[in-house]
């Protein structure tokens, strides 16, 4: 298949490819795909207090298309507000990168990946809130 | 240094020998005259170049130069092979044999064939790709008009014990047609040995031109098929049309040049399959090979690279034309569905890759290909989410993947 320039680009030269520490309470993780369908996302933000994106990774297991959407949603989520973060659309991912037909599902792969990753930030979030309004103060161990 | 693009899916096609080329050129230029022209020495010219092709080519499989007929190409014969003994024996019977891993050309004509009435035993095939005659046997009724099954695999390169299955068949007078495409001039095919009745072939899988086949047709005891393409009564009546003589011209000398240089190349071809295979197991973990260990065509190496998507892995070694059994590269986001027919899982089909080795690479090309792959697949593991929780001991298996 051919590709157009801009999924080569991220191909060859993948941004914020890595791991963040999912244990952090400021961290978000979003797996999203199955291997058996040929596509695994998974993309990770660190979030500021603000409720800015300040930081994102991500690892893919897919093909080219996969990998390219991957890579740009972590260069246009960082610096963006939760909510900016989560307008971002799948369409507009495939018409940055000129998605054919055939590779539209990794760029709805992506979208889906930010709502997870955020999703996942927002449940931690929630539930270190619970524990702060506990009667006992929290105890918070060093890892 | 090697030159690149490096080609090196030589089962998917070849490029034409020098020396076939040089056998082509007259009958791409001077001679052109039709070899049904019957009145003028142009005919008579055209007609003796196509007499001395049958002969190459059936002196490569053992046959008689009056059993070979000439089409378009393997997918043709193995149309005309089914419904040719589908059409002529439905009196007899209405029910066919054939494995799950043949070609598309006989799985999509067998499954038309069963929207027309006739029944299809599709046989499971083991780990490795392989049917035993033992299954054949079991799976014959006295309704079975034909079985079919194919030589070499194309994807995994296994061979079939097509010997054993024949004299199965042969047994109970059935028609075995065999899809030899794959074998016939990389490894020994004998009809007579193999007990076969029909047998399809193609020339650009053994460095011939494109869009020249045959069918080879038994003559002692007599096989008949109807023919798909009615007119002239060309090639026996069993295919009508203007003999496409620079293109067989083309094709018997590949014959030719298989048969007399086919021990020295699949021993040189089989051992730089064998270098490469070494060479990426040493260096890389979690591998899989496809297809059998030794009942192989020599030249084929399918491999799975896990945690790696074998679309992505293609573009990560763009300078190596080779082929994959991802959905990815295919309209029907479908993996591979030989593969599948082994047993291997989806997850794995996905990353599986197919190196054909052939007559034109190098020991020189084998090496850079190995390293530029492990370098490669080393830097996409990197990237791989899977492959990270396969290395903290995660079990993939036992997470809920949400399908898409």
């Amino acid at each position: 298949m051919a590709y157009g320039d801009k999924v080569l680009d991220h191909y060859e030269n993948p941004r914020n490819v890595g791991t963040l520490d999912k244990a952090d309470p400021s961290v978000g993780t979003g797996l999203v795909g199955a291997p058996a369908c040929g596509d695994v996302m998974r993309l990770q933000v660190k979030i500021g207090d603000d409720g800015k994106i300040l930081d994102a990774k991500f690892k893919t297991f897919g093909c080219g298309s996969a990998i390219a959407s991957s890579s740009l949603v972590t260069e246009w989520v960082k610096g963006k507000s939760v909510d900016e973060a989560l307008t971002i659309k799948n369409t507009q991912i495939a018409q940055e990168l000129s998605l054919p037909p055939v590779k539209i599902h990794c760029s709805v792969l992506a979208e889906d990946a930010i709502k997870a990753a955020i999703a996942d930030w927002k449940k931690k979030r929630a539930a270190e809130q619970q524990q702060l309004t506990a009667d006992r103060p929290q105890e918070r161990r060093a890892e | 240094m090697v030159k690149v693009p490096i080609y090196m899916d030589n089962n998917a096609t070849t490029p034409l020998d020098p020396r076939v080329l040089e056998a082509m050129m007259p009958y791409l230029t001077t001679e052109f005259g039709n070899a049904a022209s019957r009145s003028h020495a142009f005919g008579w010219k055209a007609e003796e170049a196509v007499q001395k092709a049958r002969e190459q080519i059936a002196d490569l499989i053992g046959g008689n130069e009056k059993e070979i007929v000439f089409t378009s190409g393997a997918t043709e014969s193995d149309n005309l092979a089914i419904k040719g003994v589908a059409e002529f024996y439905k009196e007899k019977g209405n029910h066919i044999i054939t494995t799950r891993t043949e070609h598309k050309a006989v799985l999509d004509t067998c499954k038309r064939l069963e929207r027309q009435g006739f029944e299809v035993t599709y046989l499971d095939v083991d780990k490795y790709g392989r049917v035993s005659a033992e299954q054949v046997k079991n799976a014959l009724t006295d309704k079975t008009i034909l079985v079919s099954i194919m030589f070499a695999n194309n994807e995994i390169g296994t061979v079939q014990p097509i010997a054993e299955i024949g004299a199965v068949v042969k047994e109970r007078g059935i028609v075995f047609h065999c899809d030899a495409v794959q074998g016939i001039g990389k490894l020994p095919f004998d009809v007579e040995q193999m007990k076969v009745d029909l047998v399809s072939i193609s020339a650009h899988k053994f460095y011939g031109p494109k869009g020249i086949g045959a069918l080879w047709v038994r003559r002692k005891p007599r096989v008949r098929i109807a023919p798909i393409i009615d007119g002239g009564g060309h090639e026996r009546g069993m295919r009508s049309g203007t003999l496409n003589v620079p293109a067989i011209v083309g094709f018997g000398a590949a014959a030719e040049i298989a048969k007399r240089e086919m021990p020295e190349e699949g021993l040189r071809t089989g051992k730089l399959r064998q270098r490469l295979q070494d060479f990426l197991f040493a260096h890389l973990d979690h591998l899989e090979l496809n297809g059998h260990p030794e009942h192989r065509l020599p030249g084929n190496l399918n491999v799975s690279f896990a945690f790696v998507e074998g679309e992505a892995l293609m573009m990560a070694i763009k300078n190596v034309a080779v082929s994959s059994g991802s959905a990815c590269t295919s309209a029907s986001l479908e993996p591979s569905y030989v593969l599948r027919a082994c047993g291997v899982s989806e997850d794995l089909a996905h990353t599986s890759i197919r190196f054909g080795i052939g007559r034109f690479n190098t020991e020189e090309e084998v090496d850079f290909v190995g390293k530029y792959v492990v370098d490669q697949v080393t830097k996409l593991r990197a990237m791989s989410p899977l492959y990270e929780m396969a290395k903290e001991g995660i079990d993939l298996s036992k997470i809920e993947w949400a399908a898409h």
